[in-house]
């Protein structure tokens, strides 16, 4: 019938024309598993601080841990979801992914200075709570302009820092859960919903 | 009652012109390129479709330099969006009544 195929070509405009589709589910996993070990690690580094002695301050080395982390999970964002728009035919730096960064980095910006502050203040405990409930609000924000999923994986990561802001003290399981396996999950999602599909077309 | 077929809306009876204004119903502005692009069209042809467009005023028309290259741009005006949504509307009445 005409009326179905007319309407399943406007819901595909409306998807193409406002929505960043490129971004890839392998992009998650590998941010999850890089945060689970860098969150391991942070936890070896803890548990042995008194017997490892080091001479540089040990904020510094997990503000390095988690520098590398990020920038792991930056680069293989950036290249899967690269990738994965060449295969689509669209491009990577459009009007689409402006627009889904903006609104992601709104929130992300605003979490991270605010995490400075806290630094700043000494309050360390509240850190890993603002980082998932900052995290999260950029996740809500951006699902507008990406995958409606999204929208779920930000609201777990809110409640997750809410419930680390009240379990103070086992902020590195609710990082590791939050930050590595809620990648995980989402990037599997993401990757049989909308990868497979794509990789074998 | 008046059958939704009697309301079935002329402009909307191309797909070009239906892909022209589902794209600008959920964006603001957007430019002339960007529309060939998603629509996969020839310049001639997308012109064709947009003068009829702007002709019911569904849509409205912006033009200026950008780094001394014209640039087109369009967007839904208020008419043009309720048009579309009523159209929606007799879409969906015409499913409905062939289920």
């Amino acid at each position: 019938m005409t009326q179905i195929e007319d309407l399943k070509e406007i819901r595909n405009l409306m998807e193409k024309s406002s929505r960043f589709l490129s971004l890839s589910g392998m992009s998650g996993i590998i941010a999850g598993i890089a945060a689970l070990l860098g969150a391991a690690y942070a936890w070896w580094f803890i548990s042995n601080i008194e017997m490892l002695n080091y001479a540089v301050n040990p904020i510094l080395i997990l503000f390095i841990d988690a520098l590398v982390i990020f920038i792991i999970a930056l680069f293989a964002g950036v290249y899967f979801s690269w990738r994965k728009a060449i295969k689509q035919g669209v491009p990577f730096w459009g009007k689409t992914s402006k627009r889904l960064l903006i609104n992601f980095l709104i929130p992300l910006v605003t979490g991270g200075i605010f995490c400075l502050f806290l630094i700043y203040h000494g309050y360390y405990l509240m850190i890993i709570p603002a980082t998932l409930i900052f995290y999260g609000l950029a996740l809500v924000n951006a699902s507008k302009f990406t995958y409606a999923d999204t929208y779920y994986f930000g609201l777990s990561e809110i409640i997750l820092g809410l419930l680390a802001s009240f379990f103070n003290g086992y902020g590195i399981w609710f990082w590791g859960i939050g930050f590595g396996v809620l990648h995980i999950l989402y990037g599997i999602v993401i990757y049989f919903k909308y990868d497979y599909g794509v990789a074998n077309k | 009652m008046e059958l939704p077929i009697n309301k079935f809306n002329k402009a909307f009876e191309n797909r070009i012109r239906l892909g022209v204004m589902s794209i600008l119903m959920v964006n603001d502005w957007v430019d002339f390129g960007t529309l060939k692009e998603m629509l996969d069209l020839t310049d001639g042809n997308l012109a064709s479709h947009i003068k009829a467009l702007e002709a019911e005023q569904y849509i409205e028309i912006n033009k200026r330099f950008i780094n001394k290259k014209p640039n087109t741009s369009y967007r839904a005006t208020f008419l043009g969006r309720n048009a579309f949504k009523e159209h929606l509307n007799v879409l969906e009445n015409i499913i409905k009544q062939n289920e």
